[in-house]
C-alpha cells in the first residue's frame, strides 16, 4: 500500500529573486527575469544568508540551495530540529552540472600556481552531490541523501525519487529538489556551440520565433512528508505529490523523440501513480524550452498522452518564459512554481509567446496570467514534465489544497 | 632563508585562519581549533600558505597533534629555523 506524501515548505532561488513567493507573484505579473540573454540570480548576495565559513566552502549551486532549502524548511516548522526520527528524514538534491565555479577557479590555480595548491576544498565543493551534503549536514538530516544526476530532468527525478521513498516507507519525510550555478563563460559557450542557446536571448516557449533556450541559474527545495504525519505534527500542507512517471527515449543524446512517445509514457504513468484521469488536470507547467525541438515534440507528447481534445482544454505555460532554463534545477524550480500556482489559483502566462506556431496548436497562457478554473470538484490538480539530454522524461503529478 | 620571526608568523596565520571563518578577535594563541571551526581541510589549506609562504612543508602527521593556534606557530617557526 502506497503512502500517501504531501508538501509543507517550498524555496528557490531565482533569476525572480529570492523566495517561493517571489518567483510565482513577479512572474504572474509579467516580469522576466532575463538580463542580456541570462538568467542570473543578481538578486541573491551569499553573504546574506550564510557564514563566512559557509560561503567559503560552498560552490554557488550549493548556496543556491542551502538558501533556498532555509526558506522551505523554515516554512515547514523544521527549524531548529526536524520534527521526525533523523534516521527517517532524507535529502535528495539534483544538479546537472555541479560545481563549476569551483572546477574553473581550481583547474586556473593549478595551471598558475602548480598543482600542490589546488584547494583541499576543490573536490567537497564541485562534487554533484555537495548541495544534498551541505542541507543535510546545516539540518541534521541522518536518512538517504544524495545526488541525483539526470541533466534538465534532474530536479524532477529528484523530487520522484524522494516520493518513492516516502511512498514505499524508506523515510518518513524527504527534503528534495535541484540546484544549478553554471552561468561562467565556459559553461554558456558550451551550450552555445552545440547550438542549444537562443542567439537571439530571447525565451519564447512554444512561439513560432523560439530559436533555443536561456541559460538560467537557481534552486528549487521541497520538504515532502507522509501525510498522516503531517497531519499529526499539525503542519500546514501546501499541496500534495500525488504521482511520478519516468521513461527514457533511446533516441539520441540530445534530440528528443519526435514523435513525444516515450515523452507521453512518463505523462501516463505519472497519471496512474497519482490515480487520476485526464479529465482532472487543470493546469500543465511545461518544459517549454524555446527550442524548436523540445516544444514541438512536447506538444506531440501532451496530445498523445491527454487526447487532442483534453490537451486543448488544458492551460499550459512554461517557467522558463521568466527564469530561463535552470537545467538541474528547472523541475524542482518549476515544481515549486507550480505548488504556487495551484495554492494561489493563479496561472502565470508563458511570457514572449505571440506568434503561434500553427504545428503547436495548445493554449499556451499568451499575454497574462489568468485564473485557474477548476474542472470539478476535485483539488486543483497539475502536471510538470521535465525532459532532458539523455533522452530523460519525467512527469510529476502535483495537487493544490481543496 | 632569512630568519622568520614568531610573530611574523603568528600574524600570518591569524589573517589565514580570519579568511576560513572565525572572527579575528577570537583568534588567539591560546584558541584551540575545535572552538574556531578549523578542521583538517582548513589546516591544509593553511600548510599550502605556509609553503608557499615560508617554504615550511608540514605534512598530515605534523599537524594531527596539533591542538591550539600556538602550536601551529611553534611548530611552522621551528621548522622555519631547522
Amino acid at each position: 500500500m502506497k503512502r500517501r506524501v504531501v508538501i509543507t515548505g517550498i524555496g528557490a532561488v531565482t533569476p525572480l529573486g529570492v523566495g517561493a513567493r517571489p518567483l510565482h507573484e513577479r512572474w504572474a505579473a509579467g516580469e522576466c527575469g532575463i538580463v542580456d540573454g541570462v538568467g542570473a540570480c543578481s538578486e541573491f548576495e551569499p553573504t546574506e544568508y550564510l557564514s563566512v565559513k559557509e560561503v567559503r566552502r560552498l560552490d554557488r549551486f550549493s548556496q543556491l540551495a542551502v538558501v533556498a532549502a532555509a526558506e522551505a524548511l523554515g516554512q515547514a516548522g523544521w527549524t531548529p530540529e526536524p520534527p521526525y526520527d533523523p534516521i527517517r528524514a532524507g535529502c535528495v538534491i539534483s544538479t546537472g552540472i555541479g560545481g563549476i565555479h569551483t572546477i574553473e577557479s581550481q583547474h586556473d590555480v593549478m595551471r598558475e600556481r602548480g598543482a600542490k595548491m589546488i584547494s583541499p576544498l576543490g573536490i567537497p565543493q564541485f562534487m554533484p552531490n555537495a548541495a544534498a551534503a551541505a542541507v543535510s549536514m546545516k539540518h541534521g538530516l541522518r536518512g538517504q541523501t544524495y545526488g541525483v544526476v539526470s541533466a534538465c530532468s534532474g530536479g524532477a527525478h529528484a523530487i520522484g525519487s524522494a516520493l518513492r521513498m516516502i511512498q514505499y516507507g524508506d523515510a518518513d519525510a524527504v527534503v528534495a529538489g535541484g540546484s544549478e550555478a553554471a552561468l561562467t563563460a565556459f559553461g554558456l559557450a558550451s551550450f552555445m556551440t552545440m547550438q542549444a542557446l537562443s542567439p537571439t536571448g530571447i525565451s519564447r516557449p512554444f512561439d513560432a520565433r523560439r530559436d533555443g533556450f536561456v541559460m538560467g541559474e537557481g534552486a528549487g527545495i521541497l520538504v515532502l512528508e507522509e501525510a498522516s504525519a503531517a497531519e499529526a505534527r499539525g503542519a500546514t500542507v501546501l499541496g500534495e505529490v500525488a504521482g511520478y512517471g519516468s521513461t527514457s527515449d533511446a533516441y539520441h543524446l540530445t534530440a528528443p523523440e519526435p514523435s513525444g512517445g516515450p515523452a507521453a509514457r512518463a505523462i501516463e504513468l505519472a497519471l496512474a501513480d497519482a490515480g487520476l484521469e485526464v479529465g482532472e488536470i487543470d493546469y500543465v507547467n511545461a518544459h517549454g524550452t524555446s527550442t524548436q525541438l523540445n516544444d514541438a515534440a512536447e506538444t506531440a507528447a501532451l496530445k498523445r498522452a491527454l487526447g487532442t481534445e483534453q490537451a486543448k482544454r488544458i492551460p499550459i505555460s512554461s517557467t522558463k518564459s521568466t527564469v530561463g532554463h535552470t537545467l538541474g534545477a528547472a523541475g524542482a524550480v518549476e515544481a515549486v512554481a507550480t505548488v504556487e500556482t495551484l495554492r494561489t489559483r493563479v496561472i502565470p502566462p508563458t511570457l514572449g509567446y505571440e506568434v503561434p506556431d500553427p504545428e503547436l496548436d495548445l493554449d499556451f497562457v499568451p499575454g497574462e496570467a489568468r485564473p485557474l478554473i477548476l474542472s470539478n470538484g476535485h483539488p486543483p490538480t497539475a502536471i510538470s514534465n521535465s525532459f532532458a539530454f539523455g533522452g530523460h522524461n519525467v512527469t510529476l503529478v502535483l495537487r493544490g489544497p481543496q | 632563508m632569512p630568519a622568520v620571526t614568531s610573530q611574523q608568523v603568528e600574524s600570518r596565520v591569524v589573517e589565514a585562519l580570519a579568511s576560513f571563518g572565525p572572527e579575528p578577535e577570537q583568534i588567539t594563541r591560546e584558541s584551540t581549533f575545535e572552538e574556531l571551526d578549523i578542521d583538517s581541510l582548513d589546516l591544509v589549506e593553511l600548510a599550502q600558505i605556509v609553503e608557499d609562504e615560508y617554504g615550511v612543508v608540514l605534512k598530515g602527521e605534523d599537524m594531527k597533534d596539533l591542538q591550539t593556534v600556538g602550536d601551529a606557530i611553534d611548530l611552522i617557526v621551528s621548522k622555519a629555523e631547522a
